[in-house]
């Protein structure tokens, strides 16, 4: 058993480039983030007028904005924002998606059809125009752009969930949980969800992805991260209005975002190969 | 076949009564007095409340909602509070950036991400298959109004071979116009050919595996009739289903791009529609984009089953 599971480890990440790339690039993206909460070369939102628009150099290593400010720091500090905006409408989106999933399942037909069609609507929303909405409703700002992201995470966990549930309900071993005189929320609970939670995680992964390019376009529309403080999409807006002046401006912050988006895409592709072989090399 | 659509039909009636709602409450929610953020803080009561009647806002919600309901199904659309024109006619005259602008960027992703797919499963495992795929991995990962920024960045302020923004209406010069669209074109095309390529290449793996595949080699047909005779026709169903979605979801997505270019579409005025609080507008034009969505969603789902006859039989 030791040794079978040993082979395994060792077997899988070596086969699997997109999960080891994905996985390093993350870490690289969360090891910034965590290391800009106690650290970066300058203050991310101290002007320096003085310093405006400087290239690359050993004092700044990315130069600096149209105030000064240093373009690594605020690159590094603009990590937090894209790893928090993710885990916070992700988790919004599974938790919602799942209960309302789970829900649904066990409820009456109209019940299902009449929140799942709800569901549709929702999704059938353009994504971005969704949370233009939602954060025109809520007023702009980091926290209600996650909300916003979060809500329209909700209908696809909540059908993966669904479509999960309805599968694993004919098979044997949820019939023989019921048997043994399970309530049908335990039997999900404790028996159907851990047999759909590969599926969640991966979906997971992916969405985390779609978070961070949601956040940046809101925050590049003025929506999100408010000023000063950094966000790889303001950064890109700020970067579009001085291009002819320093046009390296418009480089790192978008590189960030295609950085990390790359990243957990990856991750999300190799956790799907690795958690259901079936669907390895799917689109 | 006829129950199918009749099925679909009323599934999309039953979306755009749904939709309605959503947008029509998602906007009454909205914290604040609609006549004042209009007029400004030091606007008189009178006054006030004279654009509160003329704006309907003193009705019970569903007299609200059911006066629009009947205005848009008799093509009242009301006239904007920014703009102070018929909203008809705004819509129109945005459409004409928007429709063109997405049409062009499909085009683009189509003549980019079919034959790169094609190239890949033919050259599967070899370089060029690695190539495109990372080229794909990258598509996907590179918000789109950041590849229009370095686009711009090259051919507007380096090249000086296109405008850095702005519209120059079809009217004045069909040249002008094309080539105010082309760059945000290509950057949401390029972004779309991605996904493409990814598909057609897979689809055309799976298709190259299959049975009649390998008779239409034994027959002794040349590789080319094989690849596109028989198998890339074959492998362009779900395609067409994908560029059906895409297309959809580039109604939606121009509104970032249309930001970047400063082009008077759609999206930018559904933008600047929220922030203005032009509730009239707002309403209509959410409505419209995404009963283009549904709408679209549907065709392709009709498409498909038109398409392929195994799914007709199911």
């Amino acid at each position: 058993m030791t040794r079978t599971r040993h082979s395994r480890r060792a077997r899988l990440p070596r086969r699997n480039t997109s999960f080891v790339i994905g996985a390093v690039i993350v870490g690289l993206i969360a090891l910034t983030a965590c290391v800009s909460l106690c650290y970066t070369p300058y203050d991310p939102i101290k002007m320096a007028i003085e310093d405006r628009l400087q290239g690359p150099s050993t004092a700044h290593l990315l130069g600096t904005d149209q105030y000064g400010r240093d373009i690594l720091s605020r690159v590094m500090e603009g990590a937090q924002n894209s790893i928090l905006v993710g885990v916070v409408a992700v988790g919004i989106g599974m938790s919602f998606g799942v209960l309302l999933g789970l829900w649904v399942t066990f409820s009456s037909g109209w019940v299902d059809e009449a929140v799942m069609r709800t569901m549709d609507v929702i999704y059938a929303f353009p994504a971005i125009l969704n949370a233009i909405l939602l954060v025109a409703i809520l007023g702009p700002g980091i926290i209600n752009a996650m909300i916003a992201i979060g809500i329209h995470n909700v209908p696809i966990f909540a059908r993966l969930t669904r479509g999960g549930v309805l599968r694993a309900r004919e098979e044997e071993y949820v019939l023989a949980a019921y048997s043994l005189g399970r309530q049908r929320w335990a039997v999900a609970w404790r028996h159907i969800l851990p047999n759909i939670l590969s599926s969640l995680i991966v979906q997971g992964t992916i969405q985390f992805a779609a978070a961070i390019l949601a956040e940046a376009a809101l925050s590049y529309l003025g929506l999100g991260t408010q000023l000063p403080y950094p966000s790889w999409g303001r950064m890109l807006r700020e970067a579009q209005t001085f291009m002819r002046l320093a046009p390296g401006l418009a480089i790192f912050p978008g590189l960030a975002i295609a950085l990390s988006v790359l990243g957990f895409n990856l991750l999300g592709d190799g956790m799907r190969d690795l958690l259901d072989p079936k669907l390895r090399g799917a689109v | 076949m006829a129950a199918y659509l009749g099925r679909r039909f009323i599934g999309f009636l039953a979306a755009l009564v749904l939709v309605s709602l959503l947008v029509f409450l998602a906007i009454r929610v909205v914290p604040g007095d609609t006549a004042q953020i209009i007029l400004g803080t030091d606007a008189d009561p009178s006054s006030l409340h004279a654009l509160r009647e003329r704006l309907g806002l003193n009705e019970p919600l569903y007299v609200q909602y059911g006066t629009w309901i009947k205005n848009l199904l008799t093509g009242r659309l009301g006239e904007s509070i920014r703009y102070g024109k018929p909203i008809g006619e705004l819509i129109a005259s945005r459409f004409t950036v928007t429709g063109p602008l997405a049409l062009l960027a499909i085009v683009i992703a189509l003549l980019l991400g079919i034959p790169l797919g094609i190239f890949a499963a033919t050259h599967r495992s070899r370089f060029g298959d690695y190539g495109v795929m990372a080229f794909s991995q990258f598509g996907l990962a590179v918000p789109a109004f950041w590849a229009g920024i370095l686009l711009m960045l090259l051919f507007s302020v380096k090249l000086r071979w296109f405008p850095a923004g702005g519209f120059t209406p079809w009217s004045k010069s069909v040249w002008g116009a094309l080539r105010s669209i082309f760059l945000p074109s290509l950057s949401l095309g390029v972004i779309h050919a991605a996904v493409i390529a990814r598909l057609t290449r897979s689809t055309l793996l799976e298709v190259l595996g299959e049975d009649y595949i390998r008779t239409a080699r034994g027959k002794g047909l040349v590789e080319r009739t094989v690849l596109y005779k028989h198998a890339l026709r074959n492998a362009l169903i779900p395609i067409i289903t994908l560029v059906g979605l895409q297309f959809a979801s580039l109604l939606g997505g121009t509104i970032i791009i249309e930001n970047v270019f400063y082009l008077p579409g759609l999206g930018r005025l559904a933008y600047q529609a929220i922030s203005a609080r032009d509730l009239p507008v707002v309403q209509d034009v959410v409505l419209l984009i995404t009963v283009l969505v549904v709408g679209l969603s549907v065709l392709v789902d009709v498409a498909y089953v038109l398409l392929d006859p195994r799914v007709r039989l199911e």
